[in-house]
């Protein structure tokens, strides 16, 4: 059963064209989907509304097999974890106090975090190798080492469904790779993986299907070979692609320059 | 926070609780206020019993109660700059003194109902203005319609005044800056009842209050309702601003400087965070008390020039420390 299914979602910000068109998507456990698209296709828009952060004009999303309107907001918290794309930091905590945020769901306004909730503390610092900067302030972060603090929060949450939004921009190539290696092995181990991306080419090599989103509708959706095609992806993009297979036999995108296509 | 620090913070509110009790137009020894305290015969009785202990209870309160606003709303609206008055409270409640005043309204109450009126009602305008501009309640549209409802209720204040005769605009004027001449156990029983459940209110959405500071979606996704939390802290703080204001006219600064300083001293977690502000505003405000008796004696200063004078040199510092 897919532990996350959203079924013909329509979003329409304002009176202008639908951001989400009858979007459809299903995740299961141990199972990474790469969501991926130009511009406006869609991606954020489609993580607003699988969190519960956006109510969809029509359509209807569900999380471990019950509608997300049935779910309390704290309850939620506890099976559903998501990375939004930016966060500012206005009072910097440390780096152990924010993972704790995390578990603030499971925690009354009074009771004080218990052996259980540090238990998970530390051993989401563990899995994102972020314990040896547990006492630091997250204002003295590097942008890698934040983005891995983040996920360390949404993993002490203990979820079972993962949403990431753009989890890489801004990351140079170590930063990038060591994410997505983190995600996979997170995703391995049981956890339903949604990540939305701009690296087609890595979602190609760590997903095991791809969502390929343009004006707010599904243009491909399935294994990584079968959605990353030259015709479907230079309608999409529209620019000149080719696609070429990696050593692994995942498709690799690489976009074209003008003469190189014979013109556009 | 540290043992050291905590018994530096009690010996604070000790030191100015016995300045508050010791100050004023008669100065009396430690001994005296001690002697006055527990023995209803002692001579200076009467001064520390009726007049003293209610007025720096209630400045402690009050104190205590715009840091923990200050607190609340900063981290709502993720912004240290922010504090009560940019709700538009000041201009409200100011607006509704000052009617009260000019049309002469009978009853010593006539005044701080006024007040309160105004500000609940220059905080409703706030908010209207806040959600029509877009269906949430937007954090910046919500301080720019604050200081605009409080620029506009500035406006009608000065042309009432200007139309007054002259009394009625000194006493006004009394009025918009703030003091606790007029404070007694009835003042004290009266903000007491008003304030003790916004700030429990306030003290029980701690955590919340750590996951609204990281910005809605982020919160909305660790399992905070975001917009009831912010629903809540509007009313509470307004309800704690109006009793203020209510109590002892307009006071300014205590909720931007003293969770500016606790935040220096201390992690900023809500749940340590507001018992910090809450001590440390109410030993500001007394001690800012104190020096509005002393400094100019027999004549006493408005406590909000003197939180004014000290506070925005420590806010510049503290601005600048935190830029840096």
């Amino acid at each position: 059963m897919s532990l996350l299914e959203a079924r013909d979602l329509v979003v329409r910000y304002g009176r202008s064209r639908p951001a989400l068109d009858g979007a459809t998507c299903a995740v299961r456990g141990g199972e990474l989907l790469a969501v991926v698209g130009p511009n406006g296709s869609g991606k954020t828009t489609l993580v607003r509304v699988l969190s519960g952060l956006l109510r969809p004009e029509r359509g209807e999303v569900a999380v471990d097999g019950r509608l997300l309107t049935h779910w309390k907001r704290p309850e939620l918290a506890g099976v559903l974890a998501v990375v939004p794309q930016g966060e500012a930091v206005t009072f910097p905590l440390r780096v152990d106090e924010t993972v704790m945020l995390g578990r603030y769901a499971r925690l009354g306004p009074l009771a004080a975090p218990g052996a259980g909730d540090r238990a998970a503390v530390a051993e989401a610092l563990a899995r994102c190798d972020v314990s040896a900067l547990a006492d630091r302030t997250i204002d003295t972060l590097s942008g890698g080492e934040w983005q891995r603090v983040r996920l360390a929060r949404a993993l002490a949450q203990q979820p079972r469904v993962l949403v990431l939004d753009e989890p890489t921009t801004s990351l140079d190539v170590r930063h990038e790779m060591e994410l997505f290696e983190l995600v996979r092995r997170l995703v391995d181990g049981g956890l339903a993986g949604l990540v939305i991306t701009h690296h087609i080419n890595l979602a190609a090599r760590y997903a095991d299907r791809m969502l390929l989103l343009c004006a707010g509708r599904v243009a491909g959706e399935g294994p990584p070979a079968t959605v990353l095609r030259e015709d479907i992806l230079r309608a999409v993009f529209d620019w000149p692609l080719a696609v070429t297979a990696w050593g692994d036999g995942s498709p690799q995108v690489v976009p074209l320059r003008p003469h190189e296509s014979g013109g556009r | 926070m540290r043992p050291a620090r905590v018994a530096g913070l009690l010996a604070l509110v000790v030191v100015s609780l016995a300045l508050g009790l010791g100050a004023g137009t008669v100065p009396l020894a430690p001994g005296e206020v001690w002697r006055g305290l527990w023995s209803p015969d002692a001579p200076a009785s009467a001064i520390v019993r009726e007049l003293r202990l209610p007025r720096v209870l209630l400045a402690f309160l009050v104190g205590g109660s715009l840091a923990v606003c200050g607190a609340a709303l900063q981290a709502m609206i993720r912004n240290p700059l922010a504090e009560p008055y940019l709700l538009g409270l000041s201009g409200g409640a100011g607006l509704g003194a000052v009617v009260a005043l000019a049309s002469r309204a009978a009853g010593p109450w006539a005044v701080p109902v006024a007040a309160f009126v105004g500000a609940l009602a220059a905080v409703g305008l706030v908010y209207r203005l806040s959600i029509v501009a877009g269906r949430r309640l937007d954090p910046r549209i919500l301080l720019l319609s604050g200081v605009v409802v409080g620029a506009f209720a500035g406006a009608l204040m000065s042309a009432i005044i200007v139309l007054s005769d002259a009394p009625t605009v000194r006493n006004a004027f009394l009025w918009l800056l703030g003091g606790f001449s007029a404070a007694s156990w009835q003042s004290l029983a009266v903000f007491a009842a008003y304030a003790v459940l916004p700030l429990a209110a306030l003290g029980l959405s701690a955590r919340a209050l750590d996951l609204v500071a990281l910005g809605d979606e982020p919160a909305h996704h660790l399992g905070a309702d975001v917009d009831r939390v912010r629903r809540l802290v509007y009313l509470c703080t307004a309800l704690l601003t109006a009793a203020s204001v209510a109590a002892c006219g307009i006071i300014g600064f205590v909720g931007l400087v003293v969770p500016h300083a606790a935040r220096t001293l201390a992690r900023p977690l809500h749940r340590t965070l507001l018992p910090l502000v809450f001590v440390g505003g109410g030993s500001f405000l007394v001690l800012a008390d104190v020096v509005s008796r002393t400094v100019a004696r027999p004549l006493e200063l408005p406590v909000g020039v003197v939180t004014a004078l000290v506070g925005v040199p420590i806010f510049a510092i503290l601005l600048r420390r935190s830029v840096a």
